[in-house]
């Protein structure tokens, strides 16, 4: 009874929170949504918190856009796309906020891409790799910033052909964007080098690997090169276990993202020189643009940005053009304006293709040394990302219609 | 594969085997003694390998200051261990079961945070060991050398828990207690200093499992969760409360995954099949084979009842009439709530009312049939999976909703009809590992089920797709599952549930099929599990793996435990705080899964018997004051 009666009385207290706490409206900001796994991927996430908030400190400083101010309401998504879509649901209609923006892991991406599309409102997905999300489910609603895992594949392709070696084995971590980075590879090598062989292939659990019994499978193998799509702590471990056991020992070894610091740093004097890799050589990139980002990143958090800061400056400042361009937060002005959107940002312009909402945002190639006891990357240049997708009837094949 | 290769596959196993022996053998010590499941035993692992990080940085990588370090972190996180013991479980031991589960896990989280806020996000990889960087040939191929100092590590360890345990006075106290803590207790030995050595030691080798792994493999914020379900499989697999079986489980699964890492892909009768893939889930398939065939684990022996250890539940009585009249008015207020409130509030209180079912289908299974589940999510994906593949495969959204619980109830009959043969920790994770390898199908069969992508586009019918619609309809839904589970109670078949969790034997006796009971009470609970993922499934839009995780499973777990297992409203009033806490403290601060896991360990302490029972006994202390 009393049980009852507190649940009565806590229903009726949450009723009257939801009719006095209404959303505040505020005529003079432009409040944007923003959600993510901040808990379940701090290593990427805090330094791209730090990036969309020195964007947004820049706006405002700059008079805001179409007269107001910027206001971001970020919260945290735990991980899950049940607990993302809820907290979607409540920055939409508690905090009226105009749009969406953010997410880390594909299969949340996903699910708030199909929200969005639900609920009609436009959806920047900063991080998410899947080549789905843009592709095979992509909608009307969702654009994304980031280079895919087909693009960043695409990008060491021709490095990876020019070597001439027919015997290749894959190491991924079982999931979807591994299994793309895979599929992607051994399609687009092939077509550039027939009859290339892959020979062997290791699938270890996300963040689980064996990495002692996979390097060793792997130098039983036997093979000429290896293509690898880990990162994070499953990395580490890969990259200690191969240095003591020689897999990489005049063994050419292509690894997507083990440049960006987040993965790249922690490696310090056990980074494997030569290998080829996609990343982020902030120390290195002399662009105007890319030194403007640096000196104000170091100055306003005292560190240096790691990848994710880019990430999150760029989409905040996708948002902020985006609005600027439209000349309205209505979702189809906006919409209408991300189309082709053409963006400045700390590595360059790029833009936002009409045909796929993808951006050509890019990513650095180069190649893997030590300094001091640092990983860093040599020998890289920038790979435009306009030059590493696949042709338009291909995609528009892939899409659905609309 | 080679000879040579397999001889190296094998000395890999053995050097992973290791630290998960260590690891294991601390819980299985920890449980054997307290009967706590310590789930926060793969943090203590963590705070290991940080702690070992920070003090050999600090100590230099000299050979002593390595050792010192890996040495000093060992300790440290023992005191730490002792501390949590003298300072919080302590206060449990009389508690309702499995309370101090619910303990740890809030610990589970502080300590995340608090590795977070204290080390930082990024990885942190440790340098080898001192004078033991390199490696050496063996079989033709280079072997680290710290693996072979890992090797011999474990059955040294095994010798000297063995030693202490059989040679010295302590040791045989330890046995004693394991086999019958209450003849221990009667007899003088001193429980309380037993207990909280028991636990120190624990977690001294927890963290000496992660400590002596900084040369392998770096900290990362993670690595909690990653052990712990390992580490619960070695310790079940080598029988609870057996040391030798432990090493022996560590060795067999460590062993077993490196010779699926060293067989990799296979082709046989036209057949590709990845060996490699097979390591996400081959553990729980050890685990499952070895609880069907050996109730008790490899080593393990059946355990006598424990007495005593807390009150006995009482018996559930009929509902009083103002009850009743309490029921009817919150569900009218329920109902007239939409006119007031706005759409948040209606999405927040779908959720509520979708955890509130599966909570109680949950509690169904583990109160009033006393089977323990840790992979009730299961039942609970089952049901949302199907739902979603219903839909897609052109099924209108009304039949699939309808139609998706009874795949759940059909995947509970078959599990259940293994589970139910056994009791206690081993039948729930007997649960645990059906509810892996469902999760791991799942995971894998991208064609089917979209693998770890999920599928999207699972959005109710049109004039379902208000939110004020879908909201009646998880109304109508959940409370009517939840109302139609406890009437279940009530009825013959649930009168003879709870004949069977009270005294089996007697029961038995009387002519009532307890094991036959069970399941079809197993097959009930998954059934509304199922029921509850429909609605889930179609609330969001999409389905992905992790409404069948691990994860998933403790949340209901948390909710029951939080609400007070031994009331019938508990688990609706613990998936409502449970739900409502998430979403609001969320909001808060950074680091509100610290303050969420202080605000359980808060009501652990101050309602031990949960919320709803908390609520009862006043209730009941009040009506009976006021007769007397």
């Amino acid at each position: 009874m009393k049980t009852r009666r507190a649940f009565l009385l806590g229903t009726v207290a949450l009723a009257m929170t939801a009719v006095f706490s209404g959303p505040a409206t505020a005529q003079n900001t432009i409040k944007i949504g923003e959600l993510n796994s901040y808990k379940n991927f701090p290593a990427f996430l805090e330094p791209y918190k730090k990036g969309w908030e020195l964007a947004l400190e820049e706006i405002n400083k700059a008079g805001g856009v179409l007269g107001k101010k910027v206001e971001v309401i970020s919260r945290d998504d735990n991980g899950t796309p049940g607990d993302a879509v809820r907290v979607a649901e409540e920055l939409l209609s508690r905090e009226s906020v105009s749009f969406l923006m953010g997410t880390f892991a594909s299969h949340v991406g996903l699910a708030v891409s199909d929200f969005a599309k639900q609920r009609k409102t436009l959806f920047i997905a900063a991080e998410p790799l899947t080549d789905q999300i843009v592709w095979n489910k992509g909608n009307h609603y969702t654009f994304r910033l980031r280079p895919s895992t087909y693009m960043q594949v695409a990008m060491l392709v021709p490095e990876a052909a020019k070597l001439n070696k027919k015997r290749w084995a894959i190491v991924y971590p079982n999931y979807e964007y591994g299994q793309s980075a895979t599929a992607g590879f051994k399609k687009l090598l092939s077509a550039k080098q027939p009859g290339v062989e892959f020979i062997a292939e290791q699938a270890p659990a996300l963040g689980k690997i064996e990495a002692g019994a996979v390097v060793q499978a792997l130098i039983d193998a036997k093979p000429d090169a290896i293509f690898s799509s880990l990162f994070g702590g499953d990395l580490q471990k890969f990259v200690r276990e191969g240095n003591q056991r020689g897999l990489f020992k005049d063994r050419p070894v292509f690894n997507l993202l083990a440049g960006e610091p987040e993965y790249l740093d922690p490696l310090k004097d056990e980074t494997p020189a030569g290998w080829y890799v996609t990343g982020y050589p902030w120390e290195q990139i002399n662009t105007p643009e890319h030194q403007k980002f640096l000196a104000a990143y170091r100055t306003k958090w005292n560190d240096y940005p790691r990848l994710g800061s880019v990430v999150g400056y760029a989409t905040m400042m996708t948002a902020f053009e985006a609005i600027k361009k439209a000349g309205s937060t209505d979702t189809e002005k906006m919409i209408a304006a991300m189309k082709g959107l053409q963006m400045d940002s700390p590595l360059g312009k790029f833009s936002y293709r009409a045909l796929d909402h993808q951006s050509t945002m890019g990513a650095y190639v180069g190649r893997l040394a030590q300094k001091d006891g640092k990983g860093m990357m040599v020998d890289w240049k920038y790979a435009d990302g306009a030059g590493f997708l696949p042709s338009d009837a291909e995609v528009k094949a892939l899409r659905p219609a609309e | 594969m080679s000879l040579s290769a397999i001889f190296v596959q094998l000395l890999n196993g053995l050097a992973s085997a290791s630290s998960l022996f260590l690891v294991a053998a601390g819980l299985s010590l920890i449980f054997g003694v307290t009967r706590i499941v310590n789930f926060a035993h793969g943090s203590l692992y963590m705070l290991g390998v940080y702690t070992a990080y920070s003090l050999v940085k600090t100590f230099g990588g000299g050979i002593l200051g390595f050792w010192g370090a890996v040495l000093a972190a060992g300790l440290i996180v023992g005191v730490f261990g002792a501390l949590v013991e003298r300072l919080l479980l302590r206060r449990l031991y009389r508690a309702p079961e499995l309370l101090q589960l619910l303990a740890t896990f809030a610990l589970v989280l502080i300590i995340r945070d608090f590795a977070l806020w204290a080390w930082g996000p990024e990885d942190l990889l440790g340098p080898r060991a001192p004078g033991l960087d390199g490696a050496v040939g063996i079989a033709g191929r280079r072997v680290p050398e710290y693996d072979l100092l890992l090797i011999a590590l474990g059955p040294v360890v095994l010798g000297l828990l063995w030693l202490l345990l059989t040679r010295t006075r302590w040791g045989t106290l330890v046995r004693a207690a394991t086999e019958d803590r209450e003849m221990a207790g009667a007899l003088g030995v001193n429980q309380s200093w037993l207990f909280t050595s028991v636990f120190a030691l624990g977690a001294f080798l927890a963290g000496l499992g992660g400590a002596i792994q900084i040369p392998r493999e770096p900290a990362v914020l993670t690595m909690d969760l990653s052990i712990l379900a390992d580490v619960f499989v070695v310790v079940v697999v080598g029988g609870m409360g057996s040391i030798p079986g432990a090493f022996l489980a560590a060795v067999i699964i460590g062993v077993l995954k490196a010779m699926c890492i060293g067989i990799g892909n296979v082709s046989a009768f036209g057949i590709d099949f990845s060996f490699s893939k097979l390591t996400l889930v081959v553990e729980f398939i050890v685990m499952a084979v070895v609880l069907v065939i050996r109730p008790w684990g490899l080593l393990g022996r059946s355990q006598g009842i424990p007495r005593g250890a807390a009150s006995v539940e009482p018996p559930l009585h009929l509902p009083s009439p103002a009850l009743l009249k309490g029921f009817a008015a919150a569900l009218l207020a329920l109902a007239l709530l939409p006119l007031v409130s706005d759409r948040y509030t209606l999405v927040l209180l779908t959720d509520i009312l979708v955890f509130a079912l599966f909570a109680v289908s949950l509690h169904f299974i583990m109160g009033p049939a006393g089977m323990h589940s840790f992979g009730h999510a299961a039942y609970f994906g089952l049901g949302a999976y199907a739902a979603a593949l219903l839909f897609k495969h052109a099924l209108p959204m009304e039949l699939a909703l309808l139609l998706a619980p009874f795949a759940a109830g059909l995947g509970a009959l078959a599990f259940g009809w293994f589970c139910v043969r056994l009791s206690g920790v081993y039948l729930a994770m007997l649960t645990l590992a059906f509810a892996q390898i469902a999760w791991s199908v799942v995971y894998q069969w991208d064609a089917f089920t979209g693998g770890s992508n999920g599928l999207v586009g699972v959005w109710p019918a049109q004039w379902l797709a208000g939110k004020t619609a879908f909201y009646y309809l998880a109304l109508a839904l959940c409370a009517g599952g939840i109302l139609i589970l406890w009437r279940i109670l009530y009825s013959p078949f649930g009168y003879a549930l709870r004949a069977g969790r009270d005294s089996p034997l007697r029961a038995d006796a009387i002519g009532i099929d307890v094991r036959r009971q069970q399941w079809l009470g197993f097959a009930l609970a998954g059934l509304f599990a199922g029921l509850a993922g429909a609605v889930y499934a179609f609330s969001k839009g999409s389905i992905s793996p992790d409404s069948l995780s691990i994860p998933r499973s403790v949340d209901g777990l948390v909710m029951v435990l939080m609400g007070g297992i031994q009331t019938l409203t508990g688990a609706v009033a613990g998936a409502a705080v449970f739900t409502w806490l998430q979403d609001t403290i969320s909001r808060q601060t950074e680091f509100w899964r610290a303050l969420l896991g202080g605000i359980i360990l808060f009501l652990v302490l101050v309602f031990p018997q949960g919320i709803a029972g908390f609520l009862r006994e006043r209730w009941e202390a009040r009506a009976g004051g006021s007769k007397g």
